[in-house]
């Protein structure tokens, strides 16, 4: 069986255990939903369209980043119980195939709940994107996978420490800020048209960089955290 | 150069050596100094208060432990090497509490490439050797203890394992499940793996006299040590 058979029978474990409880992204939505709509009754974003429009960029990371990391908690919990953990462990499969089974696992589940999630913030926040919109599709996978990639890869570090779900936001925050600022200047610049297009085009070049290192250090060092005692 | 005849040797093929093997928590000593052999073939009960260090002593032969002192082989080689022939069975199932027994061995099953099985053949068989219906659409967190007991079982012997450590396996099982499993686990030691290997079973029980008629060695554990090792009367 080769790699991409093992990382698909992990994928579709995940799928199928999410499918089954709806746990991560029912949670997820409901928090991001939260976020956003306290940020639009926090000021008025009808009476202030301009300044709306600058930071609704950052308002939407914003609340996707803080959703996430509800989903990205529970991703390696399940894992644990039973000590499923110590099964996959034994298994002669890669653990990379796990680690990328996951993220992408997790990837899905952000990206469904960003579908849910976009049209709503472009109605509470009155937005009309005045750049190229077709840009997003480009920055909404590669930023979300920023997040996950990581997320995935902190939570399993955490997953012996006592208060992880402390633990998973300090670790994941700071190592997102060069992604997270890459992802709002991008949005806002698209959202504005304030910014140079290829300007937007280097901050979308930065988070693709980010994701390429990232994504390869995780792999690398996965199965010394999935083999930690 | 005169051609010389080989003496067939006789020895036991050794499945797993430990050599003075302790194993630290903080002040606590889990394992301490053990050495042990186990033949191929051989199965062999650990028995002992709690505490004692079998479930350590398990753990440690699966390779999901590193002693903090002393040396582990298995076939000659660590654990992690080897880890296609080693199955280990946990007193929590180790399965997906949301999928269905079936769903949960396919799972395991392409893990471990294992296609059809040499022993149990598909996980579908591996569910019935263990009185289970894998046609059931019950998740396995709505199975009884004695039922995920037996389905995690068939999650190990699916993988067709030459070393088979088992902590615990009758812990939860009404005294028929128990009996069922004591003669499915006499059968698994006649099945031929393709490697030749004659298979091993080291078990862990509060139960001896359900393992006594398996078992044709006894070892008592104390204290993370040894304290005595009997040999069944052939």
């Amino acid at each position: 069986m080769n790699y991409l058979h093992h990382l698909l029978n992990h994928l579709r474990k995940d799928l199928r255990l999410e499918w089954r409880s709806r746990d991560s992204i029912n949670g997820m939505l409901f928090f991001a939903l939260l976020v956003v709509a306290i940020f639009a009754l926090a000021f008025d974003p009808t009476a202030y369209p301009t300044t709306t429009r600058q930071i609704s960029g950052g308002v939407l990371w914003v609340a996707i980043l803080f959703a996430s990391v509800t989903a990205l908690n529970q991703s390696w919990t399940r894992e644990q119980r039973n000590q499923l953990l110590d099964a996959q462990r034994m298994a002669p499969s890669p653990a990379s195939a796990l680690f990328l089974g996951k993220a992408l696992a997790n990837l899905a589940f952000v990206l469904s709940v960003e579908i849910v999630l976009a049209p709503i913030f472009i109605i509470f926040y009155n937005l009309h994107a005045l750049g190229n919109v077709a840009l997003l599709a480009l920055i909404l996978p590669l930023g979300t996978w920023a997040l996950v990639v990581n997320g995935t890869f902190f939570a399993a570090l955490g997953l012996r420490a006592r208060n992880r779900e402390l633990l998973l936001p300090l670790l994941l925050f700071p190592i997102s800020l060069p992604a997270l600022l890459a992802m709002v200047q991008s949005t806002t610049g698209i959202l504005t048209n304030d910014i140079d297009p290829i300007q937007i085009g280097l901050w979308i070049k930065q988070l693709a960089v980010y994701d390429i290192i990232f994504t390869t250090l995780c792999i690398l060092l996965f199965e010394t955290i999935l083999n930690a005692e | 150069m005169p051609m010389t005849a080989q003496p067939i040797s006789s020895a036991p093929i050794i499945a797993a050596e430990l050599h003075s093997v302790s194993r630290i928590y903080g002040g606590f000593a889990a394992l301490r100094n053990l050495s042990a052999t186990f033949n191929a073939g051989s199965c062999t009960m650990i028995l002992g208060e709690n505490g004692a260090g079998k479930s350590t002593l398990l753990r440690v032969l699966a390779g999901l432990i590193t002693p903090t002192r002393g040396t582990v082989s298995i076939f000659s080689q660590s654990p992690q090497q080897q880890r296609r022939r080693i199955a280990y069975m946990s007193h929590a199932p180790m399965l997906y509490d949301e999928l269905t027994a079936l769903e949960n061995l396919n799972y395991f099953a392409r893990l471990y490439s294992v296609g059809k099985c040499a022993c149990v053949g598909s996980p579908e068989m591996a569910l019935r050797a263990v009185g289970l219906d894998p046609a059931l659409t019950r998740t396995v967190g709505q199975y009884s203890q004695g039922m995920r007991q037996r389905a995690s079982l068939a999650r190990v012997l699916q993988s067709d394992p030459e070393i088979l450590l088992l902590d615990e396996p009758f812990s939860n099982l009404d005294v028929a499940s128990a009996h069922q499993m004591v003669e499915l686990l006499a059968d698994f030691r006649t099945w031929p793996h393709p490697s030749g290997t004659a298979r091993t079973i080291l078990l862990t029980t509060h139960q001896a006299h359900l393992a006594q008629s398996l078992a044709d060695r006894t070892i008592t554990m104390l204290a993370g040590q040894i304290a005595s090792s009997t040999e069944a009367a052939a």
